[in-house]
């Protein structure tokens, strides 16, 4: 499928139905993306080897972090895919247990520790969820570089050039999910690329081809919107009224991401930021405040040498 | 750790007494292992040094467009090589902080308007030469000042010189753009102080060099510019200082505290020096000025700080954007029962 649509409104921030005609390309294939179903996930880090395999990403050293099975830690230069482990108490579902309870260190006639059998276990749950560049339809990194690096490709994805990326760093900070990260000793921003390689080739990209639960699906956004509509029906509908989709939402701080999650419990639990917004939103602001700060400048400079032509 | 990932204890004794309903709500704030949600700047101290320092070069170019029309020969010689100079001491920062630095030519591959980086790049090449022009037309040695590239140079000092006032409040307020136009909780929200407070502290430190390079007969413009931008920058600074709810904790704390404290203390004991003592006695100038300079550092160096430190506990991210989504939900709610009742 092709499609031609003129650069419209909402290049800086808001909904924008067509990211790689603002971004110039006139004539490309469908926007793509991922839904990651973490309702499924079941940790196997099989997207996460798959990517490194794939993309030739540096290994980050043996670390044991002491969270849970994660001991990747977080999305980074080295790590495009990020299997996140939280252990929790199991939302109740009955409503009888709907009120939590917490102990109390009143005196009970039973040693400590003496009930260890099932009676003594709670409802425990595993949240497992594999993090990603989120290709976000108004990009901070692709936004701030100054270079030209980063850009937008006619699948609708953000992509870094390394033969330009001169490492100034920008993109770093311009980012409000913390993914894109300078590689020590190279020198360069480093990120998911959607495996623009083999989009480009017609297959998937590598983790979701190697996800066995298909927890991460591929495919194009428009489509992956409705499975996921739909996905959270049928969770809620069976009982789990937590689940909730991150970053699906065109008219979110971002326009939406590219890469969006369905997650059971709050965005923070799993290192994610609730509201992210692209910074470029306030640009014409901010440049609002310098213009005033700038013309201040100039007006004191006129004013401290007004009136005293000579010493 | 937060309220919900600590184990809870069911089954025998459950009716001894000793289960009650909580009365506190659980705690708002939750985060995947205590772990940053953004990634720390990573800018070294270098980036500081060369705002301080590019923004020292546009007030210089300033000064010394006044002083070249207004007849202060001393002043305008001394802040014309001050600006070049310390231009060009920041640019070798900017270059060295980048993490390939033999690509720096890289950033003028393309014209990009939403990136400050890309437009200071290309502010900053048009500024270079007209503030170099100026400087290099104060150092000729007088067998050059006589060829014909020498008169040529003479000739164009006054228009270069010109073209680098006209073009210095940008040099001195892009950088603040640059760091609000980030993630970074403290740069970002503070978009509306950040210009003020940079291009007041540039003209607080090029009023410092001016009192230091000029004679206190010549001085006057300079002490009245610190005196300016002593004031925007601690005006500016201290509405940042309280307005950010949470993330203010980051301006009082740790280095970024201190530096910040130091940087108020040094600019306005520079300013006030200055204007009071500045006239009389010309070591009493260069005293303040160089507390004006000293104070312009650690203006930028704390805020600096201030960015790294926003970023590094995932609570100066959740909570700001939680409280918006609060708020947002109050006017859904709000805006409903507009419609229905
Ligand atoms: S998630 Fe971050 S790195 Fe990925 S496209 Fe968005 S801004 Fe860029």
């Amino acid at each position: 499928m092709k499609k031609t649509t003129a650069i419209t409104r909402n290049s800086l921030s808001g909904p924008l139905d067509d990211v790689a005609a603002d971004a110039g390309h006139l004539e490309h294939p469908p926007r793509v993306g991922f839904f990651t179903d973490t309702s499924v996930c079941i940790g196997c880090k099989a997207c996460e080897v798959a990517c490194k395999e794939w993309n030739l990403v540096p290994e980050t050293g043996f670390d044991l972090l002491g969270m849970s099975f994660d001991n990747t830690g977080e999305l980074g230069a080295n790590s495009w895919r990020h299997v996140a482990f939280i252990e929790q108490q199991a939302p109740s579902r009955a409503p009888e247990q709907a009120k939590a309870t917490v102990d109390l260190p009143m005196p009970s006639f039973d040693l400590p520790g003496a009930g260890s059998g099932a009676e003594s276990r709670t409802d425990f749950r595993w949240l497992m969820s594999s993090d990603v560049c989120k290709h976000c339809t108004h990009a901070g990194c692709l936004d701030v570089c100054p270079t030209g690096a980063l850009f937008r490709t006619e699948f609708g994805t953000v992509v870094v050039q390394q033969d330009i990326c001169n490492g100034c760093g920008y993109c770093v900070s311009g980012c409000p999910y913390g993914v894109i990260e300078r590689r020590e000793g190279d020198g360069r921003a480093h990120k998911c690329t959607l495996c623009y390689d083999r989009l480009k080739g017609g297959s998937q990209p590598a983790c979701a081809q190697a996800c066995p639960t298909q927890s991460i699906q591929f495919g194009p956004l428009d489509e992956l919107r409705q499975r996921a509509a739909a996905r959270v029906d049928e969770l809620h509908a069976g009982g789990v009224t937590e689940a909730r989709l991150y970053g699906e939402d065109p008219n979110d701080g971002v326009g939406g991401d590219g890469a969006f999650f369905l997650l059971l419990d709050e965005p923070e639990v799993y290192g994610l930021p609730p509201d992210p917004v692209v910074p470029t939103r306030d640009l014409p602001r901010m440049w609002g405040f310098a213009g005033a700060a700038a013309g201040a400048m100039l007006t004191a400079v006129v004013a401290v040498f007004a009136g005293s032509r000579r010493p | 750790m937060s309220e919900r990932s600590r184990s809870h204890r069911k089954g025998k004794g459950a009716d001894d007494g000793s289960r009650e309903a909580p009365m506190v709500p659980r705690a708002s704030f939750e985060s995947y292992y205590g772990r940053p949600i953004l990634k720390a700047p990573v800018w070294e101290d270098d980036i500081a040094y060369y705002f301080f320092l590019g923004g020292l070069s546009a007030g210089c170019a300033l000064l010394s467009a006044g002083a070249d029309i207004t007849g202060r020969p001393a002043l305008r010689r001394g802040t014309r090589v001050g600006g070049f100079a310390a231009l060009g001491l920041g640019s070798v920062f900017l270059i060295k902080d980048l993490g390939r630095p033999e690509r720096f030519l890289n950033m003028l591959r393309v014209f990009k308007p939403t990136s400050p980086m890309s437009v200071g790049t290309w502010i900053l090449t048009a500024y270079g030469p007209a503030i170099g022009t100026a400087a290099i037309s104060e150092l000729q040695p007088a067998w050059l000042r006589r060829s014909l590239p020498g008169r040529l140079i003479d000739a164009l000092a006054r228009p270069a010189g010109l073209s680098a006032a006209a073009l210095a409040p940008a040099v001195a307020s892009y950088t603040a753009v640059l760091l609000s136009h980030t993630a970074v909780p403290a740069w970002n929200e503070a978009q509306e102080e950040l210009p003020f407070i940079f291009t007041g502290s540039a003209a607080a430190s090029a009023g410092g060099l001016g009192m230091i390079v000029a004679p206190v007969a010549e001085a006057g413009p300079a002490r009245r510019l610190a005196l300016y931008g002593a004031a925007v920058e601690l005006a500016a600074s201290r509405r940042l200082e309280s307005r950010l709810g949470i993330v203010d904790e980051v301006f009082h704390t740790g280095v970024a505290g201190r530096q910040l404290q130091w940087a108020g203390r040094l600019t306005a004991a520079g300013a006030i020096g200055g204007a009071l003592l500045g006239r009389r006695s010309r070591a009493a100038a260069v005293a303040s000025g160089a507390a004006l300079l000293a104070g312009g550092l650690f203006e930028r160096l704390g805020l600096l700080n201030a960015g790294r430190q926003s970023t590094k506990d995932p609570r100066y991210v959740v909570e700001p954007q939680r409280a918006r989504l609060r708020a947002r939900d109050v006017l859904h709610v709000a805006v409903a029962e507009i419609q229905t009742g």
